[in-house]
Order: C-alpha cells, then structure tokens, then sequence
C-alpha cells in the first residue's frame, strides 16, 4: 500500500503573525514559515504505519510556492520515501488543492490519503472532505487513532460525547487531529539523507484543474481587542448588569 | 536607482534575517535542534541545577538525533555537517542551559575532534561511533591545578615502558570526567623529546580516577571533575599519533570555542527574550516596565548586541566551511561574544527587578553559568592578548 501525505507551508507556529497595511492579508515577507503542524501528525502516523509493515511507501505533496520545498524536505527528513512539489506563486483554496490532489492520489496509486484536518493559518478545514468526495472514498476526519487490519482501517474520533470510531473500506481519505501522535524530531543523519532523496517538480498548470479563487477576500483585520471586564458583588448585580447589556 | 522597497517589516527578533542567511539543512538542522531543546532539555533544568545533577541519558538523546560531533564523516557516525551548522546546534542548546552545551561541545569538539583529526585509523574506528551515539562519555584533560592559561607549564608526564607509556599527574576542571568512559589526556612524553602529546584512556584503568569537583556555584547541570592519574600505564595504541606540541590541544580548542561563540548568544537570546516578556507583563505607575526610557534603551542594546554577535559567528563560520579560519578570527568571536552575553545576562537580571534571583526565571541561571563560560577555554583578558600579539607582533604573556 502506498500512503500520500499532503504539507501545507504554513507560518511558522511560534510567530505572532503580522496584517499587511492594506488589509489585504497576512504579512509573510520574512518571516519564519514551517510545516503545517497538523501535517506533521499526519505524516508521523503514516511513517507508523509503514513502519509496522503495514504500507510500503509514503509520498509526502506540497502544492504552492518553490520554497515548499524546504516542506516536503522536512516530510523527508523525517521518513517519507518521496516527494512531489506541485508549483505554482497563484493563491489557491482548498477546492483547487483537493482537485489536485485527487489526480496525484490516482496518479501514484495511493490506497491512503492520510493529511493535516485543517492549516493553522487559514484553518479551513475542508480539503480532506473534498478530497474524499472527488474520489468517491470513505472518510474519517479529526482522527486521533488509527488501526489497520483486514483491508480496513479503523479511525478514532473525538466527538462531544466521547469517542466515536468508524470502520472504513480501504481506499480511504483520513484527517488527523491533535493527539493522533506526536511527531518525531528529524535526525541530523536524515536530514543529511533527505537531500538524495527523489523529489519531484510539477506545474499546477499541467494538471488541468482551474485555480482560480471561488473567494474574493475584502478585508483581514485583526480581533477586536478585548475590553477590561468589571467584578460583581453578587447574583443580583449580575443579573442586573447582563440585563442593562441586553444579554438576557 | 534599483527598485528600493524601504517598507520591509522589521523581525524584532531576527533583525539582520540570519536565518536567511543560512542553507536549507542548516535550518533544518537548527529547527531539529530547537525542537529537542525546548521540548526535552528546558523541562529538566531547573531541578537538574539545583540539585547538580547532571543526566547521562543527555548524552543518549543528543547521539540518537546525531547532535555529536556533526562535522566529522558519516563512516565515523558523525553527518558531515558544516561548522555554520555546528554552531547553530550550540546556540539551541545553550539557550536552555550552559552546562548543557558544555557537555555537547567537550564531547564533539575536544574529544571527538582529536580521535578524528590526531588519531590512527584503529582509534578512530574503535571510539568515535561509540561517542557519536551517545554510548560513551568523553572528557578532555589539559588544565592543571598549576597550568591554566599556561598550558605549557603542565606537569603530568607520560615515561616510555617497554610495551607502551606510564602517565601520572592530575588535571582539574575537567568536564564530564566524573561519569567518563573515555578520557583525551595531554602530557610531555620523555620519548619524545618532552613535547606535549595526547592520550587515549579508558575508565577502569588501573591507577586512573576521576573525583566530582564539588561546590560549584556556576555550570551545576553539568558535572565537572579532576583526573588523577598515578602510573597508569596504557599500550602504544593510546597514544594520538598525529599530534605533537601544544597545536594538537588547541586545535581541539579552536572548534570548542567557536561553538562557544554561537552558543552563549543563545544564552544572550534567552535573557534578552525573557526581559522583553517580563518588561511587557510587569506593570508599575500604571505602565508596563517596557514603556520606559530606561527599560527600552537596555532591550535596544541586547538586540544590538546579539544581533552582531551573531552575525559575526556566522561569518566566521562561512570562513571555516571555506577553510579559511584564523584562530586569532575565533579569539575576537570568543571574547566578544561570551562578554557581551555575560553584560545582558546581569542586565537582565537587573530588569527582572526581585524576581530576577529566582529560578522561576532563568536569567540569574544563565548569568553565573556565563561566569564560567567567559573564563574556560581562554579567559576574556588571554584573548585580547592574543588579538594584541596578532597586530603587534609583541607577546605580552610569558
């Protein structure tokens, strides 16, 4: 079985992330940018799987600009056989991502898609569910354990009232959530391997899909600031005072 | 007129955009580093200072990320990493802890490096992947009671036997040497005409012992200890036959020190960073400590500081990846950086106002660590000799 494991560079995590004056965006120029840390789960738990004699390759993808390189080097870095970079400088949404990504799931033959359930700077949270559709496939999203076993793979769920777990048919689309795994650190000695390594470059444009935004973005402004809160002495001016806000 | 964009945002705390500046596997490799620094080390500092207690399993964790003696060869269990890399890992590890690095650098630097550069091939393959791993614990004994700056002045003594050499004298402040497996000793040999040469031991030998140096107020994470040797008598085979006089040593010491330089700026980064955060959480007369003259003028000078610092050690980093280092290159970085690391450490402090001598903060730790760090391997004062001898051409310490 071949697993495909789609990065997304994000902004690094630690970064305090900064708006373009003319609200147009986030300010990117400089600053530090790093894996999706979601798609470091996934990545991890598809390493696991191969390493369990479960999977026989794992194919890590990144969709965007040349320096998504350094992404998929990562992937690399920390186990993946392989990489595609698909390059383009365009800004594209998930339903583009998830278009591409159907034909390279068919193109590699991948069994398992296994990405990040969402990117933590635009915290979409839609390209494993398109994906899964475009394919036809069964999906598990927000996956915090995954069992394989008898052509199946099993996916634990965090929902409101506990755990869920469903059982699906293989060829299968799986999103990862926080407490998956916890992603190995890439050793010095892999980081230096990850260089030999094949990795491939592609165009978007080659793969016929149309890329162009279904979103026209008008404005990114920053949270309102939040104002200082007041103390109440008791149940009563409380009472009183979400009524003279109009709260209750 | 180029097209000039005067408009780029300013990374406070990257100013110069060093990370820029560096290849992709270095950053990765420092990205790994800080990874590992921040999630392992920093939550076992505090007791391990407090108690002096030094962890052997570090030694482990850093050999299985390949963290040891990065710049030698894959076939000797290194990754043939550049120095630039080398010194990046040292400033992640020492923005954790001083000690911390200590342990890293003796075992790459002085230990590894020696095997590498003065040994046969038999010592290189019988010892160097077993310190890459982490298995084995390396120390480096030079200093003596009565030879520090003047390492000349050493007393321990290697006499020729009939199958190999006998050595006896002692060495102090030697790190690592406690909980030692395999010790790089230097000593004048009689067959060789008195000069000073290097030696492989191991623990277990006989007449060779290595008692904790106690009391130490600065470096508590990282153990440190003498080695005593009386009559130990080791084969031809531990003698580093690649080496002679005083440059077998400080070449080890080159590459411990230029480490060094990029190390304490982690340090400097980590006191900087936590007075910024302290100057913007603590509120007197109604405003954050950071909304003063006073406190912002010292946070400019931090930045300042390192930021030049740091570039000064990539530079000479470029330079040995070029081989084209000088070591008096590496005296200037040395000096001026641990100097300046130990000033914003102590001004840190200061700004940290009461709770700056708790460990709750780290800035008074790295502070007396940084008192260590600005005297071992070259005191501040014998580097400015050097740098006074290179432009004068006139030594002043005899």
């Amino acid at each position: 079985m071949k697993i495909l494991v789609p990065v997304k560079r994000v902004v690094d995590y630690n970064v305090k992330v900064r708006l373009k004056a003319d609200g147009s965006g986030v300010d990117t120029a400089n600053v530090k940018m790093s894996m999706n840390p979601f798609d470091e789960i996934a990545v991890e738990e598809a390493l696991r799987i191969k390493e369990a004699g479960n999977a026989e390759e794992v194919i890590a993808v990144s969709i965007g600009v040349q320096q998504c390189q350094e992404t998929l080097r990562t992937a690399l870095a920390m186990g993946a056989d392989r990489a595609i970079l698909v390059k383009t400088d365009a800004a594209i949404e998930p339903l583009a991502v998830a278009k591409i990504l159907a034909k390279i799931t068919a193109d590699v033959g991948a069994d398992l898609v296994i990405l990040g359930k969402q990117a933590i700077d635009d915290d979409s949270n839609q390209t494993g569910q398109m994906l899964a559709a475009l394919l036809g496939r069964p999906q598990g999203t927000f996956a915090s354990e995954l069992n394989l076993a008898d052509g199946k793979i099993a996916v634990t769920r965090e929902v409101d009232g506990g755990l869920e777990t469903l059982s699906l048919s293989l060829p299968a689309v799986v999103t990862a959530d926080l407490r998956l795994n916890e992603p190995r650190y890439a050793s010095l000695p892999n980081i230096m391997k990850a260089k030999r390594k094949p990795m491939e470059q592609l165009a978007a444009e080659d793969y016929g899909v149309d890329l162009t935004p279904r979103h026209n973005v008008i404005l990114v402004s920053e949270p309102a600031a939040r104002e200082a809160g007041v103390k109440v002495a008791n149940v009563a001016e409380l009472v009183a005072k979400l009524k003279s806000v109009g709260a209750i | 007129m180029g097209n000039v964009k005067d408009k780029n945002s300013f990374i406070w705390y990257d100013p110069f955009l060093l990370d820029q500046q560096l290849t992709e596997e270095e950053r990765m490799i420092a990205d790994s580093a800080r990874a590992y620094c921040e999630e392992k080390l920093s939550p076992r500092v505090r007791e391990a200072y407090q108690k002096e207690y030094t962890d052997p399993e570090i030694f482990r964790e850093m050999g299985e990320l390949g963290l040891l003696g990065i710049t030698l060869p894959e076939k000797y269990g290194g990754v043939g990493a550049s120095y630039v890399a080398y010194g990046l890992v040292a400033r992640e590890v020492e923005r954790i802890d001083s000690g911390y690095r200590s342990m890293m650098s003796v075992q790459s630097s002085l230990v590894m490096y020696p095997i590498y550069a003065y040994g046969s091939e038999e010592q290189k393959n019988k010892y160097l992947p077993k310190l890459a791993s982490g298995d084995h614990i390396g120390c480096f004994g030079l200093t003596e009671p009565d030879a520090g700056s003047d390492p000349g002045a050493m007393s321990t003594k290697a006499i020729k036997t009939k199958n190999g050499y006998s050595l006896s004298g002692a060495k102090t402040w030697i790190s690592n040497s406690p909980i030692a497996d395999v010790f790089v000793v230097w000593a004048k040999s009689d067959a060789h005409h008195g000069a000073i040469r290097g030696f492989i031991l191991e623990k277990g030998m006989k007449g060779l012992s290595a008692p904790k140096i106690e009391g130490k107020l600065s470096l508590r994470a990282s153990i440190t200890g003498e080695i005593v040797m009386d009559e130990v008598e080791v084969g031809e085979e531990a003698l580093l036959p690649n080496a002679e006089g005083l440059s077998g040593p400080f070449g080890c010491l080159n590459r411990a020190r230029y480490g060094i330089s990029w190390g304490v700026m982690g340090a400097a980064e980590a006191c900087w960073h936590a007075a910024r955060q302290y100057g913007l959480d603590r509120k007197q007369f109604k405003r954050p400590l950071a909304q003063t003259q006073l406190y912002q003028k010292k946070l400019a000078d931090m930045q300042t500081e390192i930021t030049l610092g740091l570039q000064a050690a990539l530079r000479v980093g470029n330079l040995f990846d070029q081989g084209k280092m000088a070591p008096e290159m590496i005296s200037l970085i040395k000096r001026n950086n641990c100097g300046k690391a130990l000033d914003i450490a102590r001004m840190s402090r200061d700004m940290h106002g009461g709770n700056g001598i708790s460990d709750e903060f780290v800035v008074m730790r790295h502070m007396i660590n940084l008192e260590t760090v600005n005297t071992y391997e070259g005191t501040h004062d014998v580097h400015a000799l050097i740098l006074g001898r290179a432009q004068t051409n006139l030594q002043a310490f005899f």
